[in-house]
């Protein structure tokens, strides 16, 4: 390719979306995650110095290095990117924050803050790479592994699995998407989706660790991921001002209007899911569980819910911009507040 | 014919709590205040919502001294669970009102105090049919007594009272009848007492706050432009958010639109507040947490990282006696040592130690100006005394200086720049550079991590990258030495010394005084911030030996001396420890120096 390369509709190229060289091993779902990201954040136009890259400990938090490298990253401690991601966004609500965690990172150590980021419904989109077990410190069962499943030397993990999707709907999660490392199609549009929104965006997305955890035996290898996915819809995101075309039979596509106008569009695949139903995505949530498939795409949206931002009727300017004239006390409330015996 | 002690005692008023007697005690106390006579209350409670004893020392007195005394001279007994200990309390000479049915006999009946019984039980079933109620008047009747008895009129009680239900102005006329009842009563039924007595005086508190150290740091923050607020309620440190809640709603909200210039959250723990301030501070806004010991314990982990990756934010430690959760509602200087180095690895911080009112105010503005400008965590330790008792207050003064937001490259700073390092130190003072998210150039961002890193924010395991690092980290740590609060030194060319931090100060204040009576003048330092000052080991210099008094178990600020200065200054230093749960008091220093000073003795440390 020449450099007359394409231009998003900001007017960057898509290298502006790349990072550093990845040092995660060859064949890792994490890189491909990356380059999904990569892929998505150049299709939303997303502003390189708008975006803020956070993450916790571990094989996922390294990722923020490995996609727009112009952007501020905070690789911060483990589990405990929320509350940082939480205060980030408290102080410049104009940002972009793009969370990424793993399993271990949000399903062990960290599940508490992930609870009450939920909670709050922070404005940003948090990706869980889960590969249901510790890569960094060589394979250990992460508390996603399902109950049943092989570790590489043999021990079987006796714990059923936390379905992080699941908990974050019943937390009130405002936007709640499940993927798999391997299929771009689904889930670049669920990013862009996830971007849009107004709200704690999760995506719990499958991501095969192929160094411990990719042999027969493990319910988060390449080959078992592919035999029991189970896609409810194909998404398409379709940006704010463009229109829908919409080239499907009647009635086999749901539109849903995200909050900045854009849409995702889901074709359905399987029967008639619809993903603004709570107990329809727990119950499918369930069922899929206990046929042992993997239910993936956009499992349950809330377009009408406000964001922390929003609740706490936070200036338009944000708080990171004021000055002391916006802040402190005038002379006159400072001498009124401060009389003696007042 | 006792000896008179005019506006020179101790009121203890001995309660049970949830009774709503601290309002009561609080009214007394101002109108104390009211009459131009220096008062120091101390709240001595129990953990607990409702039936357990809790004491309220009001220490009236005309020199002005704010800390604790162990004397009580007037007794409020009203709980008879701790009626035979409050009576062994009691000073000979002194005089204890009572409920009329507690007995008197025995081993509480003394002949070197006198007793005024009230029927303060009786009184309230007959005048407050409303049994919720009567327990909280109950308490304004004693205030009405003890004004009486005392000699407090009534007037600067009700201006006491207005004060108290400023928020509430319906409750004004309702406690003011109880406190009449109180006034009744001892007119008519209880004998005059003249040793014991208040009289207007000035030249003492004209002019002077009557605040408590909690709300004044509230302030500090709302003037320091704190925006960002993350917190878990815990004693002694909740008054703290919430007093800056308040301010915020007041102050920071604007009236057309609704829009606030400030964001609080409760969060789920202190680690995830701590969390949230360094977000914000990274991202550009003055953050603040308040906490005490048991969650300060658990922000090390991101105080650590605060540290590493260089972010600033504030966090105030209102400090209780620990260990573990230890006595939540009594007060110790004892997390000293555990902020300084707070988290694993080797880290440092920068600690400032108010003692006054008038410093958990301005500390507490100017922790954020330091966070800023050394782009690190600021610990403002506090304790329960400073923090939840009221004290007399110089003024606040309104801050003459702009926020100093420390090195923050701009936009445009960055387009006259070919290049910047974010862990680069340029101005060889060990502090850095750095830019906000959202600063709109294509050099702006870099990659802010807790792990090892290079002077341009990337990974390195490269072992003189590594300690190059630290050691700017040291040079960063040496020159807040110089620019955090100094000591502040009283010197008479004496050849013993004291030092002292936080509220052991006013103890050694009195204690100075004793110890002059005997002859024996001592110099002081009031150490103001971590790390030391240069000035503390040039005070050393100058004297032979010098106590240094604290209110923990191990001397806390006395090993950080001993880790930190010359060997040959350690030798003359001896440490006093105060470790109770209850305020120091002035004897608690001046006994041990009097013991070493004036008699041949050795005091080992």
């Amino acid at each position: 390719m020449s450099t007359t390369t394409n231009l998003n509709i900001i007017g960057l190229p898509r290298d502006v979306y790349k990072g550093l060289p990845t040092t995660l091993c060859a064949g890792c779902g994490h890189n491909s995650i990356t380059n999904h990201l990569v892929k998505a954040l150049y299709d939303f136009g997303a502003q390189p110095h708008r975006l803020a890259k956070m993450s916790g400990i571990g094989c996922s938090s390294k990722t923020p290095a490995y996609f727009v490298e112009q952007a501020h990253g905070f690789n911060g401690l483990h589990g405990r990117m929320p509350s940082a991601a939480t205060g980030a966004k408290l102080a410049n609500r104009d940002l972009l924050v793009l969370g990424i965690s793993g399993d271990g990172d949000t399903a062990s150590i960290g599940l508490g803050q992930f609870c009450h980021m939920i909670r709050r419904n922070v404005d940003c989109t948090y990706i869980i790479e889960n590969n249901g077990c510790y890569g960094l410190t060589k394979g250990q069962f992460s508390a996603t592994a399902d109950a049943g499943s092989k570790q590489k030397n043999g021990k079987i993990n006796d714990y059923a699995a936390i379905d992080l999707c699941g908990l974050a709907i019943e937390l009130g999660a405002t936007f709640v998407a499940r993927s798999f490392s391997g299929d771009g199609k689904q889930l670049v549009p669920l990013l862009q989706a996830a971007f849009a929104h107004k709200g704690a965006a999760v995506l719990d997305v499958v991501s095969p660790c192929v160094t411990f955890n990719d042999h027969v035996g493990s319910t988060k290898s390449y080959a078992y991921v592919k035999e029991h996915d189970f896609a409810l819809h194909a998404p398409d995101f379709i940006m704010h001002g463009k229109e829908i075309e919409v080239d499907y039979e009647p009635g086999t596509v749901q539109s849903i209007e995200l909050e900045d106008g854009s849409h995702v569009l889901l074709r359905k695949l399987h029967g008639d899911y619809d993903p603004t139903n709570v107990m329809g995505a727990l119950g499918t949530i369930h069922e899929a569980r206990e046929r042992g498939e993997l239910v993936t795409g956009l499992l349950y949206v809330d377009t009408k819910e406000t964001d922390l931002c929003e609740r706490e009727h936070l200036s338009e300017t944000p708080l990171a911009q004021l000055r002391e004239e916006d802040l402190r006390l005038s002379r006159e409330e400072f001498a009124k507040l401060t009389t003696p015996l007042a | 014919m006792p000896l008179r002690r005019i506006n020179d005692f101790t009121i203890r008023v001995a309660t049970v709590n949830g009774s709503g007697s601290q309002s009561s005690n609080l009214v007394l106390s101002n109108a104390i205040f009211r009459l131009g006579i220096p008062v120091a209350p101390k709240n001595v409670f129990p953990s607990n919502i409702e039936g357990l004893p809790t004491w309220y020392d009001i220490r009236v007195t005309p020199k002005g001294y704010q800390c604790r005394t162990r004397e009580v001279d007037v007794l409020v007994a009203l709980d008879a669970q701790t009626w035979r200990e409050d009576v062994a309390g009691v000073k000979a000479g002194g005089m204890i009102v009572h409920e009329s049915t507690y007995p008197v006999s025995g081993e509480t009946q003394r002949d070197d105090v006198t007793y005024f019984a009230v029927p303060f039980l009786e009184m309230g079933k007959k005048n407050f049919p409303n049994a919720d109620l009567r327990k909280y008047l109950i308490n304004m009747i004693y205030v009405g007594v003890v004004a009486e008895l005392l000699g407090i009129d009534e007037t600067t009680v009700d201006e006491a009272v207005r004060t108290q239900f400023r928020s509430k102005p319906a409750a004004v006329e309702t406690n003011m009848n109880a406190v009449r009842l109180g006034v009744g009563y001892a007119r008519e039924h209880l004998p005059k007492q003249e040793t014991f007595r208040v009289e207007r005086m000035s030249g003492k508190t004209e002019g002077l706050l009557f605040l408590d150290g909690n709300r004044a740091a509230a302030l500090g923050c709302i003037m320091g432009g704190c925006t960002v607020a993350a917190w878990y309620p815990i004693t002694p440190s909740s008054s703290l958010c919430e007093a800056f809640i308040t301010l915020a709603e007041k102050y920071r909200v604007d009236p057309q639109t609704g829009e606030k210039r400030v964001a609080v959250v409760q969060a789920e723990d202190e680690l995830a507040a701590a969390g949230i301030v360094f977000g914000a501070g990274w991202a550009g806004a003055r953050a603040m947490t308040s906490t005490s010991g048991p969650g300060l314990s658990l922000m090390a982990e991101y105080s650590g990282f605060g540290y590493f990756a260089e972010i600033p934010g504030v966090i105030f430690d209102v400090q209780r006696a620990g260990p573990s959760t230890g006595l939540p509602t009594r007060t110790m200087q004892g997390d000293v040592a555990f902020a300084y180095a707070l988290s694993h690895g080797d880290t440092k911080h920068i600690v400032l130690l108010p003692a006054t009112v008038e410093e958990a105010y301005a500390f507490g503005m100017e922790a954020f100006d330091l966070a800023e400008r050394f782009q690190t965590p600021v610990f403002v330790l506090s304790d329960l005394d400073l923090g939840m008792n009221s004290w007399m207050s110089r003024p606040l003064q309104y801050p003459e200086k702009p926020f100093d937001r420390g090195k923050v490259l701009t936009a445009q700073d960055l387009a006259k720049l070919d290049s910047w390092g974010r862990y680069r130190d340029i101005d060889g003072d060990g502090i850095p550079y750095r830019t906000l998210p959202g600063t709109h150039h294509e050099n702006a961002g870099f990659f802010t991590r807790g792990t090892g890193h290079d002077e341009q924010a990337r990974y390195s395991e490269d072992p003189q990258t590594w300690q190059r690092n630290l050691d700017r980290l040291t040079r960063k740590h040496e020159t807040a030495r110089q620019r955090v609060p100094q000591p502040i030194a009283e010197e008479a060319n004496c050849s013993v010394g004291i030092i002292a931090y936080g509220t052991t100060h006013h103890a050694v204040v009195e204690a100075r005084d004793i110890l002059r009576d005997d002859g024996l003048g001592l110099d002081y330092l009031r150490v103001r911030a971590l790390p030391l000052s240069p000035a503390v080991a040039d005070f050393i210099e100058r004297h032979e030996r010098v106590y240094v008094a604290e209110q923990n178990r191990d001397g806390q600020l006395y090993g950080i001396m001993r880790a930190e200065l010359p060997a040959h200054l350690i030798a003359r230093l001896h440490s006093i420890r105060h470790y109770d749960g209850v305020p120091i008091d002035a004897h608690a220093i001046a006994e041990p120096i009097q013991a070493a000073e004036l008699e041949p003795a050795v005091v080992t440390d």
